[in-house]
């Protein structure tokens, strides 16, 4: 899966947690979820779930800690795709 | 662990425990009842000479049976640990009145990453569905004030 493509689907995946829109419309690789996106540690792991499903991957703990941005989610489903 | 240790390890009490006991548990599933007394507070005010059981009690009764008594059975309720509440989602069907006895149903939809997520369900005495809906917890520390 390209990068551009990687990184829509996250977005499609945050926006319904997301409480801050413009954060949203601008979303980046450096883009936080909890800083920037205001999403909160419970939906954080909504987030998680619906990532796992999207990609059909399993994320283990020590990877869902890591995902506090999207470039660290992409780098956990990158990672996972590719040695699953 | 048996219904009698979920039952000690709720933390909750008097005038705020909404549990008389548990008829079934596992890790998928749990089944408890409570009766609401008619000397409660709560039906002096709601409503003014027309007692009915507020919606945010059928929904703690909610809580407490089907994702609290869960959660412990799942955790072992480990000392110095607690609940917080992160999402309900309920819909109320039918009144309830003083003196009703209420069963609660929580199914597990996941529990991961430290968070809790249950299908409950509340029925009356006569097996009809009182309120439904998702309801969410997540393990924290105990917040106390200093």
């Amino acid at each position: 899966m390209d990068k551009v493509t990687l990184l829509a689907t996250i977005k499609e995946v945050v926006a319904p947690y997301t409480k801050n829109p413009e954060a949203l419309a601008t979303l980046n690789e450096d883009t936080d979820f909890i800083r920037d996106l205001k999403i909160n540690s419970a939906n954080l792991v909504d987030v998680v779930l619906d990532v796992e499903e999207k990609f059909n991957i399993v994320i283990d703990n020590d990877s869902m800690e890591k995902m506090i941005n999207v470039r660290s989610a992409m780098e956990v489903v990158e990672n996972k795709l590719a040695a699953p | 662990m048996t219904i009698t240790t979920i039952l000690e390890k709720l933390p909750y009490g008097e005038p705020f425990l909404f549990v008389d006991t548990l008829e079934y548990i596992d890790e998928q599933k749990v089944t408890g009842s409570f009766t609401f007394r008619p000397e409660m507070d709560c039906y002096k005010g709601h409503f003014k000479g027309y007692p009915v059981t507020p919606g945010v009690l059928l929904t703690e009764v909610m809580a407490q049976i089907g994702l609290v008594c869960l959660g412990i059975y799942l955790t072992g309720g480990p000392e110095g640990m607690s609940f917080g509440l992160t999402s309900t989602q309920v819909e109320f069907m039918r009144p309830v009145l003083p003196g009703e006895k209420v069963t609660v149903t929580g199914e597990k939809i996941y529990f991961r990453f430290g968070k809790l997520k249950c299908r409950v369900m509340m029925t009356n005495a006569k097996g009809e569905e009182v309120s439904s809906g998702e309801i969410a917890g997540m393990i924290v520390q105990p917040v106390r004030n200093s």
